[in-house]
C-alpha cells in the first residue's frame, strides 16, 4: 500500500523535506571526503573504488534532493553549492578530515552499513517516491558495504600497525557514529505514518551487524558510546574549509549552466 | 513554434524503438541502450507527441545526461518535433534485463556478463561466480570490486592469465 504526494500533510511535508536534506548532506560531505583520495589512495584500484563510491553517494544525494524539490525544496545544485556550514545538516562523522586509510575505511564502513540498513527499511515506506529511491540506492550501497567490510577486516587482522590504526580510527569515530540515528524534528510523526523507517529499529540492527563484524570477526573494541549528542546544526571547524573548497567553482561562476 | 508535417510512419512506437536500438551505451559502445533494458516505454500520443521513458542504470552514472540527450535527438531525427524524455526509478534497473544477444557481445568484447541476480541477502560478502570471457574458466580472482565504470569490477583469470572486466550483478 503506497500513498501519493497529495497524502502528506503540511507538517509531514516540512519534516520530510528536512529529513531528505539531512540524508543528502551526509552523502555530499562524505563523497567530498572520499574524493580527496583521488590521486592519493594506497593503490590505483582503491583510488578508483573510492571515486566510484563517492559518485554513488552523490547520485543518492541527487535522488533525495530531486524528491525534496518536488515537495517545494530548492534546486539541488543550489542546495549543495550555496549553503554555508550554518545551514548544512550533516553529521560530524562525515565531515572529519579524511585521516589515514584505516580512518577512511572505518568511517565508510560505519556509514555504509547504516545507510544500507536504513535504505532497506525505507524500501517499505508507505510514501512511494521514497520507497522507489530506496529500492534504487540500496542495490548500489550493497557494493560499498561488501568493499569496506573487507577492508576493515584486512586492516584489523593485518599487521600490528594496521590493527593499531584501525582501532585508533574506531575509537575516534565512535562518539560521532550514533549521530547517524538522530531523528529530525517531526520524524516521529513520519515514522508513525509508515513514511520513514523506525530509526530505533534500524539503529538496533546496525549495532548488531557492526558488533558481529568489528568485534567478533575483526577483534576490535567498541568504545563506550557518549550519553549525549549535539544536534546536526553543530559542526566541527572542519566543515567550513571543506565547503569553501567544494563550492569554489559554483561561487566563482554563479551563472554557469553546464559544469 | 512551427511544426513540420509529421510523417505517419515515423510515429509508430516500433519505429521509435528501432531508432533507440541504434543508440550505443556511452560507456560500453558494443551494446545499445535498448539491449541494456534502459528504455522502459515508448508512447505516441494523438497529437504526435512521443514520450520515451527510460531508467538509469546507476543513480550516479555520469552518462545519464548523454543518454537523455541521445534519446531526444534520435527521436527528433525521425522528424518528430514534440518529444518528452522521462526517467523512472520503478522498477529499479537490473542486469537481468540485458538481453542474451548483448550478453554475448559483452563477452566477445572482453567483459564478463552479469550473473543472474536472484534475491540475495543485503549484506553479502562473497561476489557472484564469474567466468573468464576469454577462456571460460571459473578459476578467476576479483582484483578490484570497483572498475573504470560504476557497473563493472576487475578480475584476473588464473587459467589463461588475462585480466578482464566483469559486469556487476545488480
Amino acid at each position: 500500500m503506497t500513498t501519493g504526494i497529495q497524502a502528506l500533510t503540511d507538517t509531514q511535508t516540512q519534516a520530510l523535506l528536512l529529513k531528505l536534506t539531512v540524508l543528502a548532506d551526509d552523502e555530499i560531505i562524505l563523497a567530498h571526503r572520499d574524493g580527496e583520495w583521488t590521486g592519493h589512495a594506497p593503490i590505483l584500484e582503491e583510488d578508483i573504488a573510492l571515486a566510484n563510491i563517492a559518485q554513488d553517494e552523490l547520485g543518492h544525494a541527487g535522488l533525495y534532493l530531486s524528491l525534496a524539490q518536488t515537495l517545494g525544496g530548492s534546486d539541488p545544485d543550489r542546495v549543495a553549492f550555496w549553503r554555508g556550514p550554518d545551514d548544512y545538516r550533516n553529521t560530524r562523522l562525515v565531515e572529519l578530515p579524511k585521516g589515514d586509510w584505516a580512518f577512511t575505511m572505518v568511517r565508510q564502513f560505519l556509514y555504509d552499513t547504516a545507510e544500507a540498513l536504513w535504505l532497506e527499511a525505507a524500501t517499505r515506506s508507505t510514501y512511494a517516491p521514497l520507497a522507489e529511491i530506496a529500492a534504487k540506492a540500496v542495490r548500489e550501497e550493497k557494493f560499498h558495504v561488501q568493499h569496506t567490510a573487507l577492508w576493515v577486516e584486512r586492516l584489523a587482522l593485518g599487521t600490528p600497525e594496521s590493527e593499531r590504526r584501525t582501532q585508533a580510527a574506531l575509537t575516534e569515530l565512535w562518539p560521532h557514529a550514533a549521530q547517524l540515528f538522530q531523528p529530525v524534528e517531526g520524524e516521529d510523526e513520519l515514522t508513525a505514518a509508515g513514511i520513514l523507517p523506525d530509526l530505533n529499529a534500524v539503529h538496533a540492527r546496525w549495532t548488531d551487524l557492526i558488533t558481529r563484524h568489528l568485534v567478533d570477526k575483526c577483534g576490535l573494541t567498541l568504545p563506550d558510546a557518549p550519553t549525549t549528542q549535539p544536534g546536526r546544526d553543530t559542526h566541527t571547524h572542519h566543515l567550513a574549509p571543506l565547503l569553501e573548497e567544494m563550492q569554489s567553482v559554483a561561487r566563482q561562476h554563479p551563472d554557469a549552466e553546464v559544469w | 513554434m512551427e511544426y513540420s508535417t509529421p510523417s505517419p510512419i515515423n510515429h509508430q512506437p516500433s519505429t521509435v524503438w528501432a531508432a533507440l536500438a541504434q543508440i550505443p551505451d556511452p560507456e560500453i559502445p558494443v551494446v545499445s541502450i535498448t539491449d541494456m533494458g534502459m528504455v522502459r516505454d515508448v508512447t505516441v500520443g494523438d497529437a504526435g507527441r512521443v514520450t520515451v521513458t527510460f531508467t538509469p542504470t546507476f543513480s550516479g552514472c555520469p552518462a545519464l545526461h548523454v543518454i537523455r540527450d541521445s534519446i531526444e535527438q534520435a527521436v527528433r531525427d525521425l522528424g518528430v518535433t514534440d518529444v518528452e524524455v522521462r526517467s523512472t526509478l520503478t522498477p529499479p534497473w537490473t542486469t537481468d534485463w540485458i538481453n542474451d544477444d548483448a550478453r554475448e557481445r559483452l563477452r566477445q568484447y572482453g567483459i564478463a556478463p552479469p550473473a543472474p541476480t536472484g534475491e540475495g541477502q543485503l549484506i553479502q560478502l562473497d561476489a557472484e561466480p564469474t567466468r573468464c570471457p576469454r577462456c571460460g574458466s571459473l578459476n578467476v580472482r576479483m582484483t578490484a570490486s570497483f572498475g573504470p565504470t560504476l557497473c563493472k569490477r576487475m578480475y584476473v583469470c588464473d587459467t589463461c592469465r588475462e585480466p578482464f572486466e566483469g559486469f556487476k550483478s545488480v
